[in-house]
């Protein structure tokens, strides 16, 4: 199979278990491309997400900047495609029926058991973020006090970006 | 106010669609979910507070980048098939654009001592990021005994064992899943 071919199969896959958005998807994506296709190595994986974040927009993009790293502009398209296109088809054909599911005993049960798998997803995605970045003891310092910060104060999270590159710059993280 | 919620949704043009999502997509950092909602509900008036609760709801309940879902849905709403499809387009084309051109300043410069260290710090703020979103989520999560054990198992088996998302997420669904709809049997949660 081709790379474009391969990522779009791939990709197209995760997207139906992509409960949670993109995010809960970090630990999978790493799975599958730096682990099991070998596409890239774990430290450009952590550039690539430190990139998305810093940028505008839903938090699929992570997944445009991996498959640019795979295979250029046709990748990144590829790749974007493959997430959202699937669950977009399924929306559209499912909207008009959604009053008839919606509070349906087992609707709210998957809903209520998908949650905390999320959680799980997301903690992992945090955990693999810090690794592959390679971060030392101060990395992992400023981890938790950004974590810290956003769960205690309403400061914006562009200031702990900024403030990770400052101190990324000055060698410091 | 109200009554005009039961008309016919006026008419909104497709390049309107298409400009309101470019707005909602660069708006916001880090997921633009909030800026989704104030546009919607509060500038443009597309959808009610309660309508817009009720369509992402499925957009939730789905897999998949939430966000995107609900411009398909809004998109269709006001412009069928075209709409469905222009609305997504405009939302994802100007951020897809932005992290294109970063990625070509990556490719140049990204090999650089001093971009590696800014990534590197940046990387560690989204750790943080993420930890903290984990966190908020956890506290949201409904009877914790019951459920704060299958976070905790689906973190081993994918941050610590690496097993493929597809079988864990399958065998969580079902477990945690019947699990839910036992506990619901009572009464509506």
């Amino acid at each position: 199979m081709s790379t474009l071919a391969q990522l779009f199969a791939d990709f197209a896959l995760l997207s139906f278990v992509a409960f949670g958005g993109a995010t809960a998807l970090l630990p999978e994506l790493y799975r599958v491309v730096v682990d099991q296709r070998q596409w890239m190595d774990a430290t450009t994986f952590a550039h690539l997400y430190a990139i998305a974040q810093a940028a505008p927009g839903p938090n699929v993009l992570v997944v445009t900047l991996i498959g640019w790293q795979v295979a250029g502009l046709a990748g990144a398209l590829t790749a974007t495609l493959a997430m959202c296109l699937p669950m977009s088809v399924v929306v559209y054909l499912l909207i008009g029926r959604w009053e008839r599911f919606q509070g349906a005993r087992w609707q709210r049960a998957v809903q209520m058991g998908v949650a905390p798998l999320a959680v799980g997803l997301i903690f992992a995605g945090a955990t693999l973020v810090g690794q592959s970045a390679g971060l030392g003891w101060a990395g992992w310092a400023f981890v938790l006090a950004v974590a810290v910060v956003c769960v205690r104060t309403k400061f914006h999270p562009l200031w702990c970006i900024a403030a990770g590159a400052a101190l990324g710059l000055a060698g410091l993280v | 106010m109200s009554e005009q919620h039961h008309q016919a949704p006026p008419a909104v043009s497709l390049a309107a669609l298409f400009f309101g999502f470019s707005k909602i997509g660069l708006s916001g950092f880090g997921g633009v979910l909030p800026f989704a909602r104030h546009y919607l509900v509060d500038t443009s008036r597309w959808l009610t507070a309660e309508e817009f609760n009720q369509q992402l709801g499925l957009c939730q309940f789905l897999p998949g980048p939430n966000v995107v879902n609900l411009a398909v849905v809004v998109g269709r709403r006001y412009g069928g098939l075209a709409g469905a499809c222009l609305a997504p387009f405009g939302l994802l084309a100007g951020p897809v654009a932005i992290v294109l051109l970063l990625a070509l300043l990556y490719d140049a410069w990204g090999a650089l001592p001093q971009a590696q260290a800014m990534l590197r710090g940046i990387a560690a703020a989204g750790s943080g990021l993420l930890f903290a979103m984990a966190f908020r989520m956890a506290l949201a999560v409904k009877k914790k005994p019951f459920f704060l054990p299958f976070t905790a198992l689906v973190f081993v088996a994918v941050a610590l064992l690496r097993w493929p998302l597809p079988v864990v997420m399958l065998a969580g669904v079902a477990l945690s899943g019947a699990l839910a709809y036992g506990l619901l049997k009572k009464g509506r949660a």
